[in-house]
């Protein structure tokens, strides 16, 4: 498998001349099976350059799944030329949204209204599909399988797994470690803490001993508390949940808007730090768009 | 069995007890910080709306790989936000609808009283009112008909000829209502707002909504529910049982709320894609099995 970084900010695209050595574009990251077969990960404003280096293999199938439906990770998705051209098949993949009562395809199509965007989803050429996910359905790709977990956001968020010849990658989409929400003292925390404790297992469960582990790290532990419930991962969090899993490699994503490349650089050597390497610890990164990795 | 002045006293005995979720649920939400387990405690206390609320969870759109038992493991896997928004939705059509077998003219009712509170609340917004203020006009709007919810559940054969006789004489329905039951929406309207206690100015809502015109009323509370009323029925967002549309607003009315009918109405902002989604859930409610949750 390969997986290239096309974008790996968080919230906001942050063009500029301090985010140039990891980028400014949001989400999205382009993973190739083995056979060759194309998968993306959410469609934030990295979908763009993407789509224009998809055009020497015109026409193409992409399966694109979503992780939630936040800006920062369907921007790109009208500016996916491809869609414009007939030929090309764009089949997308998400979550149910319980507070709207809308399957993928309602939620992403309202994007497509003519006061958003100037062509209607009726005017794309590409044949374009929908499917909405049920938790842990397991869709295959050519010689890979993708299944999700549902992670922790304030609103549905899976997270993807892709597994391709004992090769694994799992990307987290936003996802915020599970905190209690009753103090010690009330009665109602214990039995709180037992179903956090049975969710983590799941988790822990669905990354367990992954090659690649992509994970959303917006927040320092310092910044946490003035950020708790709005749905990020922090460095100390992330290196924490990769030894528990025996992940192989972790990856820090989703880069806080405001932090330049070179705070970026400097948290993520502070939090490694922190967490003194030991035998069997996975190698931690950043992320950076343009980045190849190869499993 | 109508109730005529001798049965006052069972009809009072017989009113439903007033649901207090809804305003714990909407004074919660408008605090961006409120603690998640306030929430989970309101919830806790009204354990139909905590069924409710799994069983929409818990139903084959919304795909968990594995149902959740309980409100605070439903908070574990799907979130505090989509909980406390789901709440949002359905604590209201829960009070509206509890204990009670879907009629047309229920479910009617249930949309008309939703467009109503919504459409109060958004007019005291468009007077600048505090967002804190404006959830009693959400509440108001929601329960200026209920007093029609009570006469048709307790007295369903009756209420259907009110309802007939209304569309057959074209008459407002409160006067069809007096002409089988001595007594009307309103009256019961008030009742319910005596027994549960409610402000005078809520209470003004359910028992005179109709009679907007009140030189003492210093709240624009009453003058909300009313015109918000005659702009649900105008842009025809539920049904409210009655065959007869007011074309305007009260002179003193618009004056006071600042616009005509026309200008309210075009105010309406989200409110019809808001009306489309409580129908939905509508739907989503009456697509799964009561015992499912
Ligand atoms: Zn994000
Ligand atoms: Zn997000």
């Amino acid at each position: 498998m390969k997986i290239k970084f096309w974008g790996v900010r968080g919230s906001i695209a942050t063009p500029g001349p301090t985010t140039l050595r990891h980028g400014g574009n949001t989400t999205c990251i382009e993973v190739r099976t083995d056979a060759n077969a194309l998968i993306i990960l959410d469609a934030g404003t990295g979908m763009h350059p993407l789509a224009l280096s998809l055009f020497p293999e015109l026409p193409i199938t992409a399966h694109l799944f979503i992780t939630h439906t936040h800006w920062d990770h369907i921007q790109g998705l009208p500016f996916f030329i491809p869609n414009f051209i007939p030929g090309n098949s764009l089949k997308i993949f998400g979550a149910f949204d319980p507070i709207a009562q809308r399957d993928i395809r309602e939620v992403l199509t309202g994007q497509l209204q003519y006061c958003y965007f100037p062509v209607r989803e009726a005017e794309l050429k590409a044949r374009i599909e929908y499917h909405t996910l049920r938790e842990r359905q397991t869709v295959q790709v050519a010689d890979a399988t993708v299944t999700n977990l549902l992670m922790n956001h304030p609103v549905l968020n899976y997270g993807y797994r892709i597994d391709c010849n004992g090769k694994s990658v799992v990307f987290t989409g936003d996802h915020e470690h599970l905190t209690n929400i009753y103090e010690p003292e009330d009665p109602e925390y214990a039995e709180y803490a037992e179903y956090i404790e049975q969710r983590n297992q799941a988790i822990v469960a669905f990354m367990r001993g992954v090659d690649v582990l992509i994970a959303d790290t917006s927040y320092l532990v310092s910044d946490y508390p003035a950020k708790k419930g709005w749905g990020h991962g922090t460095f100390d969090g992330n290196i924490a949940l990769a030894r528990q899993a025996g992940v192989k490699r972790l990856y820090f994503t989703h880069h806080e808007p405001t932090r330049a490349d070179d705070a970026l650089e400097r948290v993520c050597q502070e939090a490694l730090a922190r967490h003194p390497f030991e035998a069997g610890d996975p190698e931690c990164l950043l992320t950076r768009e343009g980045l190849t990795v190869e499993i | 069995m109508g109730p005529s002045k001798k049965e006052l006293p069972r009809l009072v005995e017989a009113l439903p007890a007033f649901p207090p979720s809804v305003c714990r649920i909407l004074k919660l939400t408008s605090d961006i910080n409120c603690p998640p387990r306030e929430i989970v405690r309101v919830l806790d206390q009204d354990p139909p709306l905590a069924r409710q609320l799994l069983r929409l969870i818990n139903s084959p759109h919304c795909g968990l790989a594995e149902p959740v038992q309980s409100i605070r493991q439903a908070v574990v896997i799907v979130g505090i936000n989509t909980i406390k928004n789901l709440a949002l939705t359905v604590a209201p059509i829960e009070m509206l609808g509890r204990d009670s077998d879907r009629t047309p003219f229920l479910e009617g009712q249930l949309s008309h009283a939703f467009a109503v509170g919504l459409i109060a609340r958004q007019l005291a917004r468009r007077l600048g009112l505090p967002e804190r203020e404006t959830s009693d006009f959400f509440i108001a709007g929601l329960l200026h008909d209920y007093g029609k919810i009570v006469l048709h559940r307790l007295f369903p054969t009756r209420h259907n000829k009110a309802l007939a006789l209304a569309i057959k004489k074209q008459l407002p329905l409160h006067k069809a209502e007096r002409e089988l039951f001595k007594l009307d929406h309103l009256g019961v309207g008030a009742l319910l707002a005596e027994k549960w206690g409610l402000s005078p100015h809520c209470a003004r809502a359910m028992g005179g909504h109709h009679l907007p015109d009140d030189p003492d009323s210093d709240s624009p509370l009453p003058d909300c529910v009313h015109a918000a009323n005659i702009i649900a029925k105008t842009v025809g967002l539920g049904v409210s049982g009655n065959p007869r549309t007011k074309t305007a607003l009260p002179e003193s009315v618009a004056r006071r709320l600042g616009g005509t009918l026309t200008e309210l109405t075009g105010s309406l902002g989200e409110i019809p894609a808001e009306m489309h989604k409580v129908q939905l859930f509508l739907n989503a409610w009456n697509a799964t099995p009561a015992d499912s949750a």
